[in-house]
């Protein structure tokens, strides 16, 4: 935010303008900025979905609109769900109806204000940064649940319902998990977590010690669930509750949730990068290597990567039964994460 | 508890190797043919729209009554005696003037049996199979060259069949 406030100087009679407009502006700019990044990058990951989806079954996927393999398929997708009917089923809960899919977006949204892209490009540099995400991050749950009872639909409420366990039990492992990384660096600033890791590969969190690279291995499995990816899309699996918690939804209601569900995936993946795999930092330090590619896209790459291996489980792996899930979390990605918690600990204070 | 280590192995084990298989399957070349701009190259006995040549056609009408469901009509005359002797490919002399051919594809059934009476060999299933129209009246097909003999007598034998 404050490179945007320094650009915003540039503006003539900046400094005339009154004192809160001053202080507002940056911030409306710099969400604007973030929310339109995310658009884009949910724009392309739902394109990247479909291909990676299409060529592990051995097909092509979309390859006809924008002429090169159909890279503005989901464009056209947006545009039409932007054009259609907007279907508001008759006995509803209204008002918890219409503001479900924008609490899901916001849950999503506001946790971007911390992550930190780059050296200097982020939007704010909270003290409790990392907190902060987990405590907004979980706000979608909500949402969730708000669409699942308001829709009226026993299909949505099981989904939403469902949701509602999965989330919270997952979120546990996974605020453990990230424990793991906080207790070596002794602040919950995301830009302190990025600092503490500079200066090569050697330095990132996943190849510093092996309780670590366990606890990434085990906060990816949680965001996994976190964001009812596949194998843990339970609230939302199709065979059994036809689209789960928005069943309901249609146009651009349901275009809020898509582009919640796909920010929530780009949400762990950047939480992942900046706690595990350096953030922004480059892998060869500067000593060895000219740094070629700047910060915020190497920043970019790494979540990709992530993004790409959740992708690559999701069309792997069937989906786990409900009890399966929470043995899973409860029997097995608990406990470890608390062994894994001691274990850090103990290295930290006698390594 | 040793269950319970040996469990979370295998199934560590088991998503690795299903993993493994997707992986695979990235970078196998897809099965996906794309239909507008390629196309399958149709089996030769292929049974597609039918196509009758007309040159070889004698006028029998075998396919006409062989029809399951009456989709061709042959209409003809006989050739005056003075007239040229004219002969189909295979050596055939064409006593009859075929005035009407037509095959109506909207009620083919793709059966083939018409080809299998014609004495010529000039009836038969081509694989053309894109000849989707925007009218059904375009599906029907009139192959018929030779005009009637007088322009009377072909109104004759219009009305005598309606």
């Amino acid at each position: 935010m404050e490179s945007i406030a320094r650009l915003l100087q540039l503006i003539p009679k900046y400094n005339a303008l009154p004192g809160i407009v001053r202080a507002l502006l940056p911030m409306l700019v710099s969400c604007i900025l973030v929310f339109a990044l995310l658009a884009l990058a949910v724009l392309f990951l739902v394109w990247m979905e479909r291909k990676v989806s299409a060529h592990i079954q051995d097909r092509l996927g979309p390859m006809y609109v924008g002429g090169w393999h159909g890279w503005a398929q989901t464009l056209a997708d947006a545009l039409k769900l932007l054009l259609k009917e907007d279907i508001v089923p008759e006995s509803i809960d209204t008002l918890l109806y219409k503001m479900a899919p924008f609490i899901v977006f916001l849950g999503a949204f506001a946790a971007f204000v911390v992550v930190p892209f780059g050296a200097a490009s982020f939007v704010t540099d909270l003290n409790i940064g990392i907190l902060y995400i987990v405590a907004v991050g979980s706000l979608s749950v909500i949402g969730i649940i708000m669409a699942g009872w308001a829709s009226n639909n026993k299909y949505s409420l099981y989904g939403g319902m469902r949701a509602a366990a999965q989330i919270i039990s997952y979120e546990i492992p996974s605020a453990i998990a990230i424990m793991t990384v906080i207790i070596p660096v002794g602040s919950l600033s995301m830009v302190d977590i990025v600092n503490a890791q500079k200066g090569g590969i050697q330095h990132w969190f996943l190849f510093r010690n092996p309780f670590i690279f366990l606890a990434f291995v085990i906060y990816f499995i949680a965001s996994l669930a976190e964001v009812n990816r596949t194998p843990f899309d339970i609230p939302e699996a199709e065979s059994e509750l036809v689209a789960g918690y928005h069943t309901e939804y249609s146009g651009m209601r349901f275009a809020f949730f898509f582009l919640a569900e796909y920010a929530n995936m780009l949400l762990v993946a950047s939480v992942a990068t900046t706690l595990f795999l350096g953030g922004w930092t480059q892998a060869i330090p500067a000593s060895i290597a000219p740094q070629l590619i700047p910060g915020p896209i190497l920043f970019f790459l790494k979540v990709l990567v992530l993004v790409f291996i959740q992708m690559w489980l999701r069309w792997s792996l069937p989906r786990l039964r409900v009890d399966q899930l929470m043995y899973l979390s409860w029997k097995v990605l608990l406990p470890i994460s608390l062994v894994l918690v001691l274990g850090v600990g103990w290295l930290t204070v006698y390594w | 508890m040793l269950t319970y280590f040996r469990n979370l192995g295998l199934g560590l084990i088991t998503v690795l190797n299903s993993m493994g298989v997707a992986w695979r399957h990235l970078f196998t070349p897809s099965v996906t043919l794309q239909y507008p701009t390629m196309k399958w190259t149709m089996p030769e006995r292929s049974r597609s729209r039918l196509f009758n040549k007309i040159e070889d056609c004698i006028g029998c009408g075998q396919c006409a009554r062989v029809c399951p469901t009456n989709c061709i009509t042959v209409q003809t005359e006989k050739r005056a005696k003075d007239e040229p002797e004219v002969f189909a490919a295979d050596g055939t002399v064409k006593k009859l003037r075929t005035i009407v051919f037509d095959i109506d594809m909207t009620l083919c059934c793709y059966c083939a049996l018409c080809t299998f009476p014609c004495p010529t060999h000039c009836l038969g299933m081509t694989g053309e199979y894109e000849y989707s129209v925007y009218d059904k009246n375009d599906h029907l097909y009139h192959f018929a060259k030779d005009k009637p003999m007088a322009a009377n007598a072909r109104e004759e034998h219009v009305t005598e069949k309606a």
